[in-house]
């Protein structure tokens, strides 16, 4: 049997594979993230605040993003007081509720993400 | 008598996305006792050494946040007086009947000038803390399963109109306040802390940008270790933290705020001290809420004032 011991290298484990890279239009920051964790939860890992962190339980929509290229999955439900059909459609969704199935970029959209937003731009001038 | 009139906070009625996986975590993660369900599809659920049927009632919905806060009055005749002195104050009440909520008498029920809808109840079946009323034990297993809060201690809940809401608690109500924080005027309350009791506080009011808001609901632990423990818990169980473990300036408790799984804060908290109706409140000004928040840290996070639900 062949153990990471053996080798002198440990194994990766198995759900460190699966990368893609997440894109914030605003700061132009780009991070690689895992397909299989959550998406704030991979900002939160990484320890960028590109997306605010809330109760990371799809309730209080400081993490909402809008996604503006490439495909996700929902793997929790979102509050509908602050996500609606519409916004669904439109890909505006809770950054702790969805994973990331290939490249994305994206904008935070909610009400912190907007403060970030601003304080980013105002540190441009 | 020592203590009359409004007696203790007795039910939060909390908004969940996905009942199932809300209920594991308040039984098994908190360490709440289930109590039943009813024909509404409603769960209910107790700290182990709560007496009455339930204090904690899950309803599936499609948001978060909070239904219902209820406190428990010394009789029904304190029902009959809060209710007309309620209407003579100029807030319309309604009365829920005994048994809409399992093993629960008759409920007075009104809207504050927050959003909130809260109740009053005078009757909840007794069915006990599992240990007998003679000879008991200090304690039983149900008191190391989870993080074991022994009760609901109080709420933060958020809205506009936050003075509307303390002059019904304060003029008719019989709560008095023992801790307050005033805006950068000096006189705009931002929050406020209220006891009906000897605790710092059995409600507490902030002043939101919305309606209605659940900024969360504390469960008591007997002392810093529980807490510790309970921090312990949350991270074996990735329970999403919020702030601490720490102490609050502010009341001094013993804290962790930390989320369900859908969004709603809820606090696991200590210690503090005895508060009295003719103590002068403790006045906090908004540049110390800081340490007033975290006292040990003292950081401002800034999802005290953001996030709710």
């Amino acid at each position: 049997m062949e153990t990471a011991r053996e080798t002198g290298v440990p194994a990766q484990p198995s759900s460190d594979s699966g990368y893609v890279a997440v894109t914030f239009v605003d700061t132009g920051e780009t991070y690689r993230c895992q397909k299989r964790v959550g998406l704030l939860e991979s900002m939160r890992r990484l320890g960028v605040s590109g997306i605010p962190v809330g109760c990371r339980s799809g309730g209080c929509s400081v993490c909402k993003i809008e996604v503006l290229s490439g495909s996700y999955q929902q793997f929790r439900p979102m509050s509908r007081e602050y996500v609606t059909e519409e916004d669904l459609a439109a890909g505006r969704v809770l950054a702790c509720c969805i994973h990331p199935l290939e490249d994305l970029t994206v904008r935070a959209i909610g009400k912190l993400g907007r403060i970030i937003a601003r304080q980013c731009s105002n540190e441009a001038r | 008598m020592a203590l009359n009139g409004v007696l203790r906070p007795g039910h939060a009625q909390i908004r969940v996305l996905n009942l199932e996986e809300d209920l594991k975590f308040y039984r098994d993660v908190l360490g709440l006792e289930e109590m039943g369900r009813d024909d509404g599809g409603r769960v209910y659920l107790k700290a182990w050494d709560e007496r009455d049927h339930h204090s904690v009632v899950l309803r599936q919905a499609d948001k978060g946040g909070l239904d219902l806060f209820g406190f428990k009055v010394d009789s029904p005749a304190t029902l009959d007086k809060l209710e007309a002195d309620l209407q003579a104050f100029g807030v319309k009440t309604e009365r829920v009947p005994a048994g809409e909520m399992l093993g629960t008498g008759e409920r007075v029920r009104f809207e504050i000038p927050t959003g909130h809808l809260i109740e009053l109840y005078a009757e909840k079946k007794d069915v006990g803390n599992g240990m007998p009323y003679e000879n008991p034990a200090p304690w039983h297993p149900a008191a190391e399963r989870g993080i074991a809060p022994t009760r609901l201690d109080h709420a933060l809940l958020g809205g506009v109109d936050l003075d509307g809401s303390l002059d019904i608690f304060t003029k008719v109500l019989g709560f008095f306040i023992v801790e307050i924080l005033y805006a950068e005027d000096g006189k705009t309350v931002v929050a406020v802390w209220l006891s009906c009791s000897t605790k710092t506080h059995d409600i507490a009011l902030i002043r939101l940008p919305e309606q209605g808001k659940l900024h969360h609901v504390s469960f008591w632990l007997d002392n810093w270790d529980r807490v510790l423990r309970a921090a312990d818990i949350m991270s074996m169980n990735d329970v999403p933290v919020d702030i601490g473990p720490t102490r609050h300036g502010i009341t001094r408790g013993a804290t962790i705020y930390a989320f369900d799984r859908s969004g709603n804060r809820f606090e696991t908290f200590s210690g503090g001290y005895i508060a009295y109706p003719d103590m002068k409140p403790l006045v906090w000004s908004i540049d110390h809420l800081p340490e007033g928040l975290d006292y040990a840290q003292r950081k401002l996070h800034q999802t005290f004032l953001t996030v709710f639900s």
